[in-house]
């Protein structure tokens, strides 16, 4: 065991009890990142065969800025003052936050040349906490996937479980970077499942909250109404004192909430007893378009993550939970079609941004006039997913159909909003705290297996989006692993504003299967 | 089916979305269209009264929990060099453009 397998607050602790520097903590969290991950993720950079064994979650490493990060922190403590509570503690930066003076670069030719002028709010809470950012790591291009296979840096990530499989995503840096044991915390974002969803594929915990609950400021937008930074961690406990850290309201983004933040740390150990947790037959099948036929289908989930949630139910109820069964969420297989249109729309909104005017890349061709040097470096800058994006984003909300698609889809998001509410309302049938529930359709899928269809793609997010159109929390556990030793992940909804108690339920189901013989397996570059 | 977005109709997006593409990326990039649309049309099968809102976001802005507007007020940005730095072309301090074309409104 080194350092950088620690996790995040017992680093913290050593660090106060001068048993290590936050510089021997990066060191070693350096040299991991050197056994593991392989060379750095590049433009025009082809996956040779030597890279399939590595996981390639970071596009640059700052190690020059975390060493004087580190130094302060150990120049502070020497001195008798606090560092703060994250103090020493290395994490990653998914490459969609604005870092002053470092490559932010969305994963994106478009933007492989931007250095941000200003850092966004989440890192710069993290920063003021004491925690030392390593590096940005890798995602989908502008974060438009659900397997990290569309960045326009290659080698794109690989699942430190198996890595002939995807990580997942968009945040699948992140999720690799904390699985592999490189870092203990990763800030990502979620917008449909991008830090859920990668969580479960990599055996970590991925924490989206509240919308609103964390400020959007520096964070390079792609649906502003769904997206929501959050952390990536090996334990709920360092989830709860990362979300800490960067929650709270932020003058400089209006959306984000002025509501006083739980304090997660106190409340982490009380407990289940008592608590409603509800259990949903939608949340136990899948309905995807045949990618031959294009006919609906639907289908029970794979037995294993079935079973996973269920032997998390009945570990719940023996400490005391009520468990709820037959929760009706009759919307939650709408999720996907008006994710397609409400996300589509906003991005391409948000995208009609780049055009080598401001900053970005301009195109080195001849043009003859504005209108031409745009079109030219928009072709040039963007991967095939920004395009599939903003074409669809332009026609689905054009004047002659949006009422068909756009309005129509908002109201469907109402809908799905109401399931959650009649579950979670205080004086209603259920009285949920918390919906558990499968974060994935599936396991870590094969890379190459999906990418290219973007509708099945999308379908991996089937039964995360419904949170991001709710706006509600959710947390992705580490749940078991199938047949193949692939993670497999648990879900927990809760309530607007209540990631204290899916931080409750998180911890008490962390610690009563803490010795079950599937947490005793480690990712396979960590044998 | 037939495709919906025909191969005239992803022309006029093209052009819209201020996007040149190749033929390759072309076909690859309206076949997705078309089965996205294909998907997204499960959305028409959902019974909807006229009478529920639309949700532009999913979690209600009450003006408590909205931070309060900042007073109007101008001040000098800190980062005017490295904003400015940051642009493809810059004289004397000004974004450079090329010529920009004019269309005469009918």
């Amino acid at each position: 065991m080194e350092l950088c397998d620690l996790s995040a607050l017992e680093m913290t602790r050593l660090l106060r009890n001068k048993k290590a520097s936050a510089v021997e903590i990066l060191e070693s969290c350096l040299q991991r990142i050197g056994q593991v991950d392989g060379r750095s993720s590049k433009l025009d950079q082809k996956t040779e065969e030597a890279d399939k064994q590595h996981v390639h979650s970071f596009i640059t490493v700052t190690d020059d800025l975390a060493f004087a990060q580190a130094h302060a922190v150990d120049d502070a403590l020497a001195a008798g003052k606090d560092p703060g509570p994250l103090a020493g503690v290395p994490f990653s930066v998914k490459d969609i936050f604005c870092v002053k003076d470092t490559p932010s670069t969305a994963a994106s030719r478009i933007l492989a040349n931007f250095k941000a002028p200003y850092t966004a709010t989440p890192v710069e809470r993290m920063q003021a906490a004491g925690a030392v950012m390593i590096g940005k790591v890798n995602l989908d291009e502008f974060t438009y996937g659900s397997s990290t296979e569309s960045s326009a840096f290659q080698p794109s990530t690989r699942n430190p479980w198996h890595t002939g499989r995807v990580p997942g995503g968009s945040s699948g840096g992140s999720t690799a970077s904390v699985g592999a044991n490189e870092v203990p915390l990763s800030l990502g974002t979620d917008t449909a499942g991008s830090i859920r969803q990668p969580a479960a594929f990599c055996g970590v915990v991925g924490v989206k909250p509240t919308y609103g609950r964390v400020s959007r400021y520096g964070l390079i937008a792609f649906a502003s109404s769904l997206d929501c930074p959050g952390p990536v961690a090996r334990t709920v406990s360092d989830a709860a004192a990362m979300l800490q850290v960067i929650a709270g309201a932020d003058e400089h983004d209006s959306t984000a909430a002025a509501v006083p933040v739980s304090d997660y740390m106190t409340n982490l150990e009380k407990g289940v007893k008592g608590m409603h947790i509800g259990l949903s037959p939608d949340y136990f099948r899948i309905t995807f378009p045949d990618p031959r036929t294009g006919e609906f289908q639907q289908q029970p989930l794979p037995k294993e993550i079935e079973a996973s949630v269920r032997h998390a139910a009945d570990v719940l109820a023996s400490l005391g939970a009520e468990i709820i069964e037959d929760v009706p969420m009759p919307n939650t297989r709408f999720g996907i079609p008006a994710y397609f249109v409400v996300s589509r729309v906003e991005a391409a909104s948000n995208l009609h941004r780049y055009d080598g005017v401001k900053y970005g890349l301009r195109t080195k061709q001849p043009y003859t006039d504005l209108r031409q040097m745009y079109k030219i470096s928009r072709n040039e800058g963007f991967g095939l997913q920004p395009k599939l994006r903003i074409l669809m984003g332009m026609y689905v909300s054009a004047a002659q159909y949006s009422e068909q698609y756009y309005q129509r889809a908002l109201r469907v998001r109402t809908m799905i909003r109401r399931d959650f509410e009649a579950a979670f309302d205080p004086q209603g049938k259920y009285r949920l705290d918390a919906l558990l529930t499968p974060t994935t359709p599936t396991t870590a899928f094969e890379m190459d297996a999906v990418y290219g269809d973007s509708v099945l793609m999308q379908y991996a997010d089937q039964l995360t989006v419904p949170a991001n159109h709710a706006g509600i929390p959710g947390i992705s556990l580490p749940g078991g692993l199938d047949g193949e030793e692939l993670p497999i992940g648990i879900q927990l909804l809760g309530a607007d504003y209540t990631e204290d108690k899916l931080f409750r339920i998180g911890r008490a189901y962390e610690q009563a299967t803490a010795q079950e013989s599937w947490r005793k397996v480690l990712p396979r570059v960590l044998r | 089916m037939s495709d919906q977005i025909t191969p005239e109709i992803f022309e006029h997006l093209v052009d819209l979305a201020a996007l040149e593409l190749d033929e390759t990326q072309a076909e690859y990039l309206r076949k997705q269209l078309n089965n996205q649309l294909k998907a997204i049309h499960e959305l028409e099968a959902i019974p909807i009264d006229a009478s529920l809102p639309a949700s532009l976001h999913g979690v209600p802005f009450e003006a408590a929990q909205s931070a309060a507007p900042r007073a109007d007020e101008w001040k000098p940005s800190p980062h005017v060099k490295d904003i400015l730095s940051q642009a493809p072309e810059l004289e004397d301090g000004y974004i450079v453009v090329p010529d920009i074309p004019h269309t005469t409104l009918k």
